[in-house]
């Protein structure tokens, strides 16, 4: 083994992958290895800047959250929920229990439809060994169909609280603009109580696949609040420790730029940390749902886990989580008089961050506004930015690792692409 | 593939993303009870967001997103080489999209304010068909699956296709929906194309005009309509530019 190895180390190796497939957004990963050491592992973000937070100045308050919200076509509900919670703590305006409920089980249609998209047709086809989900669709018919139902729940759910499953259209500044039929509510339950078989049917195909062994220590930020699963608003928190009030966001971040990335980098108590699925169950593991923990326990997930390959089982767990927590907002809105949905608001001069835990992981949006309620300064900090130098330094890691292991040329550039996916990158939001 | 005795060719068929969320493109994944048959009708060539395959022998080109950077003008050059069919598709594609809304500042204090420590190219947002020549537009941000579910039955059966030339307001009524105006909201739904069933309205909020101008749009009427209810003309300007859908109805500088 150990000859082998020195052999193996002797190589030159160049990968250079240009455009990465099965991820959303421009991002290129090259490698290259010269007698056998690692000269360069490189995460590089091309993506075409948008200027977001240029675009919203001036702009009325109220229009914001749905310019925000095209920031990202997947966390579309995340994006214009951070614009409104930093609008709604910038001037003062308290929305109704009602809309706080449908917002959280807004938030999770969008998680789920996000985690089904990456683990069943961006992430499964590096498991089983092919370009993409279309073959899967005759091999392993009974996944897919799996990962669809899931994906339809979430949008589902998405479509009955925000009125479309893209580009969410009655979330707004005070609260709702149309709150969920009662009707569209029990249907969603009885979509929820048929698709938990469903989803735990995929759980065992999950459990089949072989996820590779690799380890390399870093901090895990997310929100936190000490009584229920983090979703909107809160403290921020990490595994080193760190917990900042929502406003402190700065502190959290310390964004900084490469000249390699148009996508910026972010850092807190150490080079490294991570956002996201992982994080918010090492974070807040105790306060998953019971199934979820028990999904977890067969995966032998214990936190702090730190191997970046583990984020795909912690979406999976929380999509157990979320069909769980959904029922239950359900049973709570049934109970409830849905007819006082928002709260009417005068201008106010004022700012705040407004932090959700999008389905990559922490989003910061702060956004000030003066007397007229025009929003004269905005900042977006993006789950992927968190994620940019641990995605980074893994990439190195898992270089060094494979080369030691005497993997070949194509053995190392699929490792390297499938831990740059595991995080689920979302490269254009990235680059707003 | 066979359907009812008949024979048709699978469209070969490529989606290609330029300035933009990639939610048009999500799309393509949405809709899932009809999800499967829907692939059974592309042969799909180039799609990078679902697949690592890519081929270049593609005959129609999705193009979603707008144009702000040169390294897109040449790819977009090269995808109009090879594409037989090039759709505008989405909001951003056809019109420039929210993105558009960067063209009211100036450039390099964009570029100084976002990113002080590095050099960053970026030049004005632009539609799709100011760069090369668009044979099909769809409009929506998002765009709406179930018009592209009918667009591409069409493309592969050979048979006419159309979007609605008539305005939102159409749509609206049919949902019963009490009108905007009456909630005393400029809406603008008067004024743009169909085809998105009244989504936004039936939600209660106003339309921004996502899918542009309609074919018979009466804008004097739309204008005389805002002056009688008093309502504000700055509110119009920020609504009639937001998907820069409306150029040559609005006056970008305001």
């Amino acid at each position: 083994m150990r000859l082998k190895n020195t052999a193996a180390m002797k190589r030159d190796i160049t990968i250079d992958i240009h455009h990465l497939t099965r991820v959303e957004g421009h991002a290129d990963i090259s490698i290259s290895v010269k007698d056998g050491k690692l000269i360069d592992a490189r995460w590089a973000v091309i993506e075409t800047p948008r200027f977001f937070e240029v675009m919203v100045k001036g702009m009325s308050a109220e229009k914001v959250p749905f310019l925000t919200s095209r920031i990202c076509g997947i966390c579309s509900i995340s994006h214009a929920l951070a614009s409104i919670r930093a609008l709604e703590r910038a001037m003062k305006i308290e929305p109704p229990a009602v809309a706080e409920k449908v917002r959280l089980l807004a938030m999770h249609g969008e998680t789920l439809q996000s985690h089904a998209l990456h683990l069943f047709f961006l992430a499964a086809p590096d498991f089983t060994g092919t370009a993409s989900v279309l073959p899967l669709i005759h091999t392993h018919p009974d996944v897919i169909k799996a990962g669809l139902k899931i994906k339809e729940l979430g949008n589902e759910i998405s479509t009955a609280t925000t009125g479309r499953c893209t580009h969410p259209v009655s979330l707004i500044v005070g609260g709702l603009s149309k709150a969920p039929e009662k009707l569209q509510l029990l249907n969603l339950r009885t979509m929820i109580r048929e698709r938990k078989p469903v989803l735990d049917s995929a759980c065992s195909f999950f459990r089949s696949l072989a996820i590779p062994d690799f380890i390399r220590e870093t901090e895990f930020v997310s929100l936190g609040n000490g009584s229920s699963y983090p979703s909107i608003g809160g403290h921020l928190i990490s595994t080193d420790g760190v917990n900042r009030d929502e406003n402190d966001y700065l502190a959290m971040t310390n964004e900084y730029s490469l000249d390699f990335s148009t996508s910026k980098f972010t850092r807190l108590s150490r080079e490294t940390s991570a956002a996201g699925a992982l994080a918010r169950i090492n974070n807040n593991y105790d306060l998953l749902h019971q199934r979820a923990k028990e999904v977890a326990a067969s995966f032998g997930l214990v936190p702090v886990c730190h191997n970046p390959f583990m984020n795909n089982i912690a979406q999976l767990i929380e999509c157990v989580h979320i069909l769980e927590d959904a029922e239950e907002l359900i049973n709570s809105l049934l109970d409830m008089e849905l007819t006082e949905i928002k709260t009417t608001f005068t201008p106010k001069a004022g700012s705040a961050t407004g932090a959700v835990e999008a389905p990559r992981g922490i989003l910061y949006h702060h956004l000030e506004t003066n007397a007229e309620g025009k929003v004269v300064r905005g900042d977006c900090i993006i789950p992927t930015t968190q994620n940019n130098a641990n995605i980074h330094y893994d990439l190195h890691a898992i270089a060094e690792q494979a080369l030691k292991e005497g993997k070949n040329d194509k053995e190392i550039k699929k490792l390297c692409e499938m831990v740059v996916r595991s995080y689920d990158p979302c490269i254009s939001c990235s680059v707003h | 593939m066979k359907q009812r005795g008949f024979t048709f060719e699978k469209l070969k068929i490529a989606s290609f993303d330029f300035t933009c969320c990639e939610g048009c493109q999500l799309q393509l994944a949405n809709r899932e009870s009809t999800l499967t048959d829907f692939f059974e009708l592309l042969d799909i060539r180039n799609f990078r967001e679902l697949s690592s395959e890519s081929h270049d022998d593609y005959d129609i080109a999705l193009i979603e997103g707008s144009i702000s950077r040169q390294d897109e003008i040449e790819r977009l050059h090269a995808i109009r080489h090879q594409a037989k069919t090039l759709i505008a598709f989405g909001t951003c594609a056809c019109f420039g999209g929210v993105n558009s809304l960067k063209n009211r500042f100036p450039l390099h204090e964009s570029i100084a304010e976002i990113y002080p420590d590095m050099a960053i190219e970026s030049l004005p947002v632009r539609k799709i068909s100011e760069i090369v020549k668009v044979d099909l537009s769809i409009p929506g941000c998002p765009v709406n699956k179930e018009e592209v579910e009918r667009i591409i039955v069409s493309l592969v059966t050979g048979s006419l296709l159309t979007l609605p030339k008539y305005p939102v307001c159409v749509e609206c009524k049919e949902k019963l929906n009490t009108c905007m105006f009456e909630l005393g909201e400029i809406c603008l739904g008067p004024i743009t194309r169909a085809g998105c069933d009244a989504v936004c309205t039936t939600g209660k909020t106003v339309c921004l005009g996502c899918r542009g101008p309609s074919e018979e749009i009466n804008m004097p009427a739309f204008i005389e309509l805002i002056k009688e209810k008093k309502l504000s003309f700055d509110d119009l300007q920020e609504k009639i530019s937001f998907y820069n859908a409306f150029e040559e109805y609005s006056s970008h500088e305001a």
